[in-house]
């Protein structure tokens, strides 16, 4: 099966890390992306929500605001794609991902479509 | 005739979980699966009046239940991805072909079954549900009644389970060796919590909730069992040491409530009431665990139970030890509860005034002040100290707390004694 691992953690924490905490991060996260590199098939980090927009169109009209649209305490920072035997095997992942030690994990499986 | 229902209902009891678990093996789907044990036991009693019981019911519900689970599949092809159903389509066959050849052989997947359904990715009270549902062959109707909630808001927590199990991917087996310690925690965790719920007096159906506990006794009692046949496992003390503190507890069940169901303290409790059955049963068992010198929090509090068991009477009762038995339970499992208990057998072991001064620790106190157990605790110890007033107030706050009816009857006693 097809999991996301969606990454949350506190990006007020995040932008206090000095400059060698945020190699060691790159490092772990480096090195997590080595010993899975046949199981992830995607993933992206993103840019912090100060930089999100907002679009609703409830009527095809484009409704535009700034920021994500409910305040929590920690944020959607990226994500990966990974292939899994089953849930088990994807928790055994999610629990490796450097973030998961500060932040949490969110495991969610792929919908998968039938031609 | 008349007597065919019953051996349905017996044999659905008895056998539903093996049944169960071997339909669930080969479909790989908990709600096909069980649509089509359901169909089975609905043919058996459309059947069996008219054309007798058969030799061996349980293989014949099997059989017809993997009958209805291929029509099915057959039928509805989308419900699955396409090789999913294909898989589960071949090994049904197969193990028709199999059953043909050797009828009374239906293979014990039981111990997978345990492990989804007390899946951490589950909700607790989904796993309670599920483990009673499918392992322990209760209806619906029977667990909402024993939880106190509508049989709808049942049945649809089952089928939110399910469905959490299908669309996640929670596996079906028996976790890898390495996972075993904590995932088997999972497990009997919940099946302490089953029979908690059916050992603790309170309000709702009691009959029902007294076999909850039994209900309790016989799955882990199966669980212990198919363990032990898991020859590559090591074995697993905390699995005997919860099912010997589950039959050193449940003992005592006739002689905790008196004839008009009030509660009897563990010190005013008429012993010749205990079951020695089940107290045997517990001791060798709580040995036996002890004996792989692997200790562990169920096999400490098995130990604890053994010491009221052995004790002759409430006099007798060695409560230094279990003083020392609460203190290494701390270490294990440093919880507030644990402190608490361990308070008392320190007051019994030595005097009112040293459980007193462990129960008023600031930090217990404040994290344990809305429970109703904290304060009638230290009521008791207080009112062995020779200070009724304050035992007085301690009771009061421990019934302004207290939502079952039985121990506010008890405590109500205590508090007018008080103030007499």
């Amino acid at each position: 099966m097809q999991y996301a691992l969606l990454i949350y953690t506190d990006e007020k924490q995040d932008a206090e890390a000095t400059k060698e905490q945020m190699d060691a991060t790159m490092a772990a996260y480096f090195q997590f992306g080595e010993q899975y590199k046949d199981k992830i098939t995607g993933g992206e980090a993103l840019m912090p929500t100060q930089s999100a927009t907002t679009v609703r169109a409830p009527e095809g009209k484009a409704i535009t605001t700034d920021g994500p649209f409910a305040e929590t305490k920690e944020q959607l920072g990226g994500f990966y794609l990974v292939n899994a035997e089953n849930l088990d095997e994807a928790i055994e992942i999610a629990a490796r991902v450097p973030g998961a030690q500060y932040g949490s994990i969110e495991v969610r499986p792929v919908m998968a479509f039938d031609q | 005739m008349q007597q065919t229902p019953r051996v349905v209902e017996r044999t659905f009891r008895e056998e539903s979980g093996q049944i169960l678990a071997a339909l669930i093996a080969s479909v790989g789907d908990f709600s096909i699966a069980e649509d089509a044990l359901q169909d089975a036991v609905e043919a058996a009693l459309r059947q069996w009046p008219r054309e007798g019981v058969p030799r061996n019911p349980a293989a014949w519900l099997t059989a017809i239940a993997r009958r209805r689970a291929i029509d099915r599949l057959r039928r509805d092809a989308t419900l699955m991805r396409k090789q999913e159903t294909l898989t589960a389509l071949a090994a049904l066959e197969a193990a028709q072909d199999d059953a043909a050849t050797d009828a009374d052989e239906i293979p014990d997947d039981r111990l997978k079954l345990f492990f989804t359904c007390c899946h951490p990715a589950l909700a607790l009270e989904a796993r309670i549900a599920l483990t009673l549902r499918t392992l322990g062959g209760l209806t619906t109707e029977q667990i909402a009644r024993a939880f106190l909630v509508p049989e709808a808001t049942m049945a649809q927590r089952l089928v939110r389970a399910r469905r959490k199990i299908r669309d996640a991917g929670i596996p079906y087996q028996a976790p890898p060796l390495r996972l075993l310690p904590e995932r088997l925690e999972g497990v009997l965790a919940t099946l302490y919590l089953i029979f908690n719920e059916g050992y603790i007096a309170s309000a709702g159906d009691s009959l029902m909730r007294q076999s909850l506990s039994t209900e309790a006794i016989r799955l882990t009692r199966t669980l212990v069992t198919l363990l032990a046949r898991e020859r590559e496992l090591p074995t697993e003390p905390e699995a005997q040491g919860l099912l010997a503190l589950m039959l050193l507890t449940d003992a005592r069940r006739h002689a905790r409530v008196d004839a008009q169901g009030d509660l009897i303290t563990l010190e005013e409790q008429d012993r010749s009431l205990w079951d020695g059955a089940e107290i045997g049963e517990g001791l060798a068992l709580l040995d036996l665990a002890v004996s792989a010198r692997r200790r562990g929090p169920y096999q400490l509090q098995a130990a604890i139970n053994a010491l009221h068991a052995r004790a002759v009477t409430a006099a007798e009762t060695d409560w230094g030890e279990i003083a020392l038995l609460y203190a290494r339970l701390a270490e294990l499992t440093p919880t507030p509860i644990v402190e608490l208990n361990r308070a008392v057998a320190v007051a019994m072991a030595q005097e009112p005034a040293a459980g007193l001064a462990l129960l008023d620790d600031p930090a217990l106190g404040a994290r344990l002040d809305d429970y109703h157990l904290y304060h009638a605790a230290r009521a008791e110890l207080l009112r062995r100290a020779g200070q009724p007033q304050d035992a007085a107030a301690s009771y009061q706050r421990a019934l302004a707390l207290c939502q079952n009816q039985v121990e506010r009857r008890y405590l109500q006693r205590r508090l007018r004694e008080m103030e007499r």
